[in-house]
């Protein structure tokens, strides 16, 4: 029997095998930030460890940095010391580091991408559980905790149980204002923020093949939100194109090639589940509620808990409710945004951007609320000044910030008051994810712009 | 690591599922550079609730957190696994468990124990209507008792060998460095390196 994608990618990097132990993985790629780090740098300190191959780790900046006045010293003491104790590993552990200032300086997985380190057939951790942005490119990459940092840069490998693959097949066109935030927000919506939970997703289908590669890593991003580690997607000439010319792509290119087109699933593979959805009938979409699962189609109507069969859906449903101050039969289109945010590592790369500001272009946000552009790293920035995108953003009325996760996690000053609801390109609408009390409804970037534009949760055909 | 062999302690009812990563431990409390300290920001936006089942007498001292499905979605902070050990939780039960959080509990010695929803449900029964029932844990033999009651649960031996042995992971693959050199002689050359940095 054929293998799939991700089972010809583990078993390339499988060094050891032992009846009943996991198998031990080894690891092309770890990004390293500030916030997952510190620890792990401590544990190797206490044990007398060196760093294995810094030549195959990387570290930037990106959780806890402010996104304003970044010329000048971190104000907040205990973020500077974060930061400041990443650069100091780094340091002394001989790992490159691209520090606030720098213009590979971003949210690590926009960083990874554009520098070309981030290639088909790889396996990518990081201590993030956006990680899975990676799997766009074919690659088997994944979110790891603080221990495992520890681990992989102890012996370059992991420790891993072999997970269970699904396909997702999305077939069909996108209509014009649909993107792949709207085919994973669905996704997620249909199976649940636990349905992914064990499998590796491989996104497949016409509608998939069609994405661009920006939107590709759009859709593996949040697949951490369907609880799948990871997510990826067959490489073809979309990707090859993508990582030509980027600063570390393959100098034999070619031999490389050769062999990233190997990297498909055999037609006579079996997925251990499989899950259908059609491109052609997908609206934009929208979340309530405050799980990424609690999402609707932008023309329906707020739910009612009760209409919902499952007892522990019923419960969480009328939480959710509460917490984000909505009643039950509302048009999604009447409730009034006092922030957008456009960015993330979900939707703050160039395209995104583009996108955003095509929509916004000699027009003005709405005076009842703020919009904060934060572009996903220093180079999608000067990247976007160059076409005059800031120039866009600025005359719309919105703020144009430097990089950062920013208000996806408000780790930062980059924060919702109490109470005040945002619409946002990120992947979480926890309760208080983007600041204590905080309301966030997630968007693509073209709803993010419609939104903005208007005042209230709408889509670019209602302009 | 400390070994887990058994543990004998009392619960906590929290009702609810989707208890994500960012509810655990929001994203402000994730600055330190250390281990410790972290049961500050445990729960941090409900224990503002007087009501919230941890701020309730008759919980105080539990080390058994009984929890909703899906719990620890969201992002890999580790910091919740310390944040719950910190506060002094021994032991999670849930019905489903995201999968970065179970494991980044297993390597930290935080036992995770998926019980069937039904069983989950009793025991937020039994221990609301006496919150001083003993729950044993025993990870020899898998199991957790309560009130007269014995549940087997899953758990893979190699974890299971691992948690009883107080044992890390690091010191356990460094055993296996050979295998990691003679893979690593057979890596090919067009994989991309960090360094040296090409711009």
């Amino acid at each position: 029997m054929g293998k799939t994608l991700a089972e010809k990618i583990w078993a390339e990097h499988v060094v050891r095998q032992a009846n009943g132990e996991p198998d031990l993985i080894y690891i092309d790629l770890h990004l390293i930030h500030e916030v997952t780090s510190p620890q792990a740098f401590d544990g190797l300190r206490l044990a007398g460890r060196r760093v294995r191959r810094p030549d195959l780790t990387i570290a930037t900046e990106d959780h806890n940095v402010p996104t304003l006045n970044i010329d000048k010293p971190i104000a907040d003491p205990v973020s500077k010391l974060q930061v400041d104790t990443l650069r100091a590993n780094c340091a002394e552990f001989g790992i490159r580091i691209h520090s606030l200032g720098d213009k590979d300086q971003g949210v690590v997985h926009v960083v990874g991408p554009q520098l070309g380190i981030t290639q088909p057939g790889m396996t990518i951790v990081c201590g993030d559980s956006h990680t899975s942005t990676h799997g766009a490119f074919g690659a088997l990459a994944f979110g790891i905790g603080t221990s495992e940092v520890e681990h992989v840069l102890a012996t370059q490998t992991l420790p891993l149980q072999r997970p269970k693959t699904m396909a997702i097949n999305v077939e069909g066109t996108l209509k014009p204002g649909v993107t792949s935030k709207d085919i994973i927000l669905a996704i997620i919506a249909k199976i649940g923020t636990g349905g992914g939970q064990g499998y590796v997703i491989e996104y497949r289908g016409s509608a998939i093949r069609a994405l661009s590669m920006e939107s590709r890593m759009t859709v593996c991003n949040m697949s951490i939100e369907a609880g799948a580690r990871a997510g990826l997607i067959a490489p073809d000439q979309t990707t090859f194109d993508y990582i030509k010319g980027k600063p570390h792509a393959p100098e034999d290119f070619d031999a490389a090639v050769e062999y990233w087109k190997t990297l498909f699933t055999d037609t006579d593979a079996k997925f251990d589940a499989e899950v259908n959805l059609n491109a052609d009938e997908l609206e934009p979409f929208v979340t309530w509620g405050t799980n990424p699962g609690q999402g609707l189609p932008l023309n329906a109507v707020v739910p009612n808990p009760a209409d919902f069969a499952d007892s522990e859906q019923r419960t969480a449903a009328e939480r959710a409710l509460v917490y984000m101050g909505l009643e039950a039969g509302t048009p999604l289109k009447k409730i009034a945004i006092d922030t957008v945010f456009l960015g993330s590592c979900t939707n703050g790369r160039i395209e995104d951007l583009r996108a955003a500001a095509e929509i916004l272009k000699g027009k003005k946000i709405a005076s009842t609320l703020r919009m904060l552009v934060v572009p996903g790293s220093a180079r999608v920035r000067l990247e976007a000044e160059a076409e005059g995108l800031d120039k866009v953003f600025l005359d719309a009325g919105a703020e144009w910030r430097n990089a950062g996760c920013s208000m996806c996690l408000g780790m930062n000053p980059d924060q919702l008051a109490v109470g005040e609801r945002s619409a946002s390109t990120s992947n979480r609408n926890f309760e208080g994810r983007q600041g204590k009390g905080g309301r966030t409804h997630l968007v693509s970037p073209l709803v993010a712009a419609a939104t903005a534009l208007r005042g209230t949760l709408s889509s670019p055909a209602d302009l | 690591m400390e070994k887990f062999i058994t543990h004998v302690g009392t619960g906590v009812p929290l009702r609810r599922s989707n208890v994500d990563t960012d509810q655990i431990i929001p994203a402000v409390y994730l600055k330190r550079v250390t281990r410790s300290g972290f049961e500050d920001g445990l729960f941090a936006a409900w224990r503002n609730d007087p009501e919230f089942v941890l701020n309730q007498p008759q919980f105080k001292g539990a080390t058994v957190l009984v929890a909703g499905a899906d719990f620890g979605t969201g992002s890999s902070r580790e910091h919740a696994v310390w944040a719950l050990q910190n506060y002094g939780f021994k032991v999670v039960i849930s019905s489903r468990f995201a999968d970065i959080f179970r494991g980044n509990s297993l390597k930290g010695g935080l036992l995770t124990i998926i019980l069937e929803q039904a069983e989950v449900e009793a025991m937020w029964e039994a221990i609301e209507a006496a919150p001083a029932t003993p729950i044993t844990i025993n990870l020899e033999e898998r199991t957790v008792s309560y009130a007269g009651k014995s549940l087997p649960f899953a758990i893979d031996d190699y974890t299971r060998w691992r948690l009883m042995e107080g044992l890390d992971d690091i010191g356990l693959t460094l055993k296996q460095t050979d295998f990691i050199d003679s893979f690593e002689k057979k890596r090919p050359a067009y994989k991309p390196a960090t360094l040296p940095i090409r711009s």
